[in-house]
């Protein structure tokens, strides 16, 4: 296992800078998980850090040793790419046994196997190890990709993606299943994901990525309570954190433009009165839909609530984020 | 998995399908039979008129083939009893067996040098083509267009230069010389169907080979190769029929050490009268490597081995 770091990495694709001056530490042991929309730089930075581009700036570490020039074998890293990529003239075993046969490893028959056979059980694929890879459905497939990963024992896994294909159940096995893979190997992982979810619960650290910059980068938590910017904080939280304008209510600092309310962060019973729209019932909790001086709110609220639309609500901030006019955090 | 529907057709449509199929089939299999027919005549049944279909088989036009034959005395003829099969067939017609004729040799010829510049056009091809397909390389476009140039003149229009060329060099009337010059006009076809087959596969599975810890080499090896395997079976069956059949340059180029069965073939017929049934044979026996060869590759031809495992 190893730590992994960026320094000042720039890559460009022609006239498009797919990664600008991105400096970045990702501690031994963490689970990083890159936020940010498409086009952001996130697969840009697995395959920078994997070997299969090149930065045009900046100098990569991997374990403390620069690894510009050493191919991604000798950087011993895995990758589970977003297509699944497996090799179809291969049965899924084969599959599975490439990485441990390649010329770096050189694994004996035996243990390929052992290992190949564990993989296999964890990821409940075992029984069709002699199927062909084209003869699996798009879930299986993409756990054998998994699968090729976790055979081996890199110093980094780098997952672009590996679950977005999957179905809600076995997302949240997986999710599981990666995490206490991660607990038990202490491996450090950089993954890249859209969902939130797996954002939450995985990661160790979020870094999140705006047009090839490093924008922000901490725990989870930090991300979430404490974004720099209204781009992060738009980066998590289910529903979207409410922007609007800081003049709506009474207390906004000067030189603040835009109130960011998360669902928490709105109080219901005292203050302005804003229409309710439509509730959505989702077990658990309850949505509300309110409007406010013409400016749509997403709000939580009790799964007990009897509020129906037509009613009105008193709103008012609670610990509101407030952002100045380019969008940066300012109390 | 396929973007298109597919539902199954009706038994009229099937009809129809196999009607034309079979229709088709008999028009273009017809000259074959025909030869096939005339190799196994006697020579006066192959010239007869009008024509007969149906006839009393000999293997006189392959012993012919095969033999050079004397006229002898009916004296030495008695003398000397025919010991085989093929010795009684030319014993009949009052002529005794010479030697061996330069057929096989011939027909060697053409299977030296018609899989040996198979055998170079596609491995250049594929290597060629891999570096086309992946790499970044300046004038790249004009480099394939320069390349698919080479075959927009009839490959005959520079014969004068080439047989100058193969003069100077040494290289007229040998196996090497036609391996090469074969390789050369089959290579820019090759070329370019291959990077065809090969842009077509996603570069994801060498990424992927590569993070496996496999070096460029290997991961072509092991991963693009075996899925090009179609392709290669394709173009490699393409540069076969082009060189196993090419006339213009092995009249040329060639007449005693390396000549093909091509040129050799027509030369049968002025040995002793128009031995149709002879030239028939060489020829029935002519088209025996390329059917093999095809039907041996052809569940290659079927494309489809790497569709639906890369998510697109």
């Amino acid at each position: 296992m190893a730590d992994v770091a960026l320094h000042d990495v720039t890559k460009t694709y022609g006239s498009t800078v797919a990664l600008d001056n991105v400096t970045m530490a990702v501690p031994d042991g963490a689970f990083v998980v890159l936020l940010g929309p498409t086009g952001a730089g996130k697969t840009t930075t697995l395959r920078l850090i994997s070997g299969l581009e090149a930065p045009d700036a900046g100098e990569i570490y991997i374990d403390g040793r620069p690894v510009k020039g050493l191919t991604p074998a000798q950087r011993d890293v895995a990758m589970v790419f977003q297509q699944y990529s497996l090799y179809p003239h291969m049965t899924v075993r084969e599959n599975l046994a490439f990485p441990l046969k390649s010329p770096i490893l050189r694994t004996p028959g035996t243990e390929v196997k052992r290992k190949v056979q564990d993989v296999a059980e964890v990821l409940h694929i075992a029984h069709k190890l002699d199927n062909k890879a084209t003869n699996l459905s798009g879930g299986e497939m993409q756990r054998v990709s998994i699968g090729r990963a976790l055979v081996r024992d890199p110093a980094i896994y780098l997952m672009d993606e590996p679950l977005s294909s999957l179905d809600a159940k076995l997302r949240a096995d997986l999710r599981v299943e990666l995490k206490r893979i991660h607990a038990n190997l202490g491996a450090t992982l950089l993954y890249v994901t859209h969902d939130q979810v797996e954002a939450m619960t995985m990661a160790t650290h979020v870094g999140v990525l705006d047009e090839g910059r490093l924008v922000q980068f901490g725990t989870p938590r930090e991300i979430y309570e404490d974004p720099v910017s209204l781009y992060v904080a738009g980066r998590l939280g289910l529903p979207r954190i409410n922007a609007l304008p800081a003049d709506l209510f009474a207390g906004a600092p000067s030189g603040a433009r835009t109130i960011g309310l998360r669902p928490e962060h709105i109080a219901q019973g005292e203050g302005k009165r804003s229409d309710v729209i439509r509730i959505e019932h989702l077990g658990d909790h309850t949505r509300l839909h309110l409007v406010l001086d013409g400016h749509p709110i997403v709000t939580l609220t009790d799964p007990g609530s009897d509020l129906e639309p037509g009613d009105t609500v008193a709103i008012q901030p609670r610990n509101a984020l407030y952002f100045d006019a380019a969008g940066a955090r300012i109390a | 998995m396929s973007s298109f529907s597919v539902t199954e057709p009706s038994i009229q449509q099937k009809w129809i399908a196999g009607t034309l199929v079979i229709g088709y089939a008999l028009i273009t299999l017809l000259p074959l039979v025909w030869i096939l027919a005339t190799g196994f005549k006697s020579s006066p049944d192959s010239i007869a008129y009008p024509p007969k279909v149906t006839f009393q088989p000999s293997l006189e036009g392959y012993v012919n083939l095969f033999t050079t034959q004397m006229r002898q005395t009916p004296q030495y003829l008695a003398e000397h009893p025919p010991g085989t099969w093929y010795e009684e067939i030319v014993h009949n017609k009052g002529m005794v067996i010479a030697g061996p004729s330069r057929f096989g040799e011939r027909f060697m010829n053409s299977v030296i040098i018609g899989f040996g510049s198979t055998f170079l056009s596609v491995f250049l091809g594929t290597l060629a083509a891999y570096a086309f397909s992946r790499y970044r390389i300046p004038l790249k476009d004009d480099l394939l267009f320069f390349i698919l140039s080479t075959r927009m003149m009839p490959p005959i229009a520079v014969a004068i230069p080439i047989f100058l060329m193969f003069r100077s060099l040494g290289l007229s009337d040998t196996h090497l010389g036609m391996i090469l010059l074969y390789t050369a006009v089959n290579l820019s076809l090759s070329v370019w169907l291959l990077k065809g087959f090969i842009d077509e596969i996603p570069r994801e599975y060498e990424e992927a080979a590569l993070i496996d810890g496999y070096t460029r080499f290997q991961a072509f090896y092991k991963v693009v190769l075996p899925q090009a395997a179609t392709g290669i079976a394709s173009t490699a069956i393409f540069c076969l029929i082009f060189s196993w059949n090419e006339y213009a340059f092995a009249v040329l180029l060639t007449s005693g050490t390396a000549q093909t069965a091509p040129p050799f073939i027509p030369t049968i017929i002025g040995v002793g009268g128009q031995d149709w049934p002879a030239v028939a044979a060489g020829a029935t026996l002519f088209l025996v490597p390329v059917m093999v060869f095809t039907i041996l590759l052809r569940k290659h031809l079927l494309r489809g081995i790497t569709f639906g495992a890369v998510r697109k």
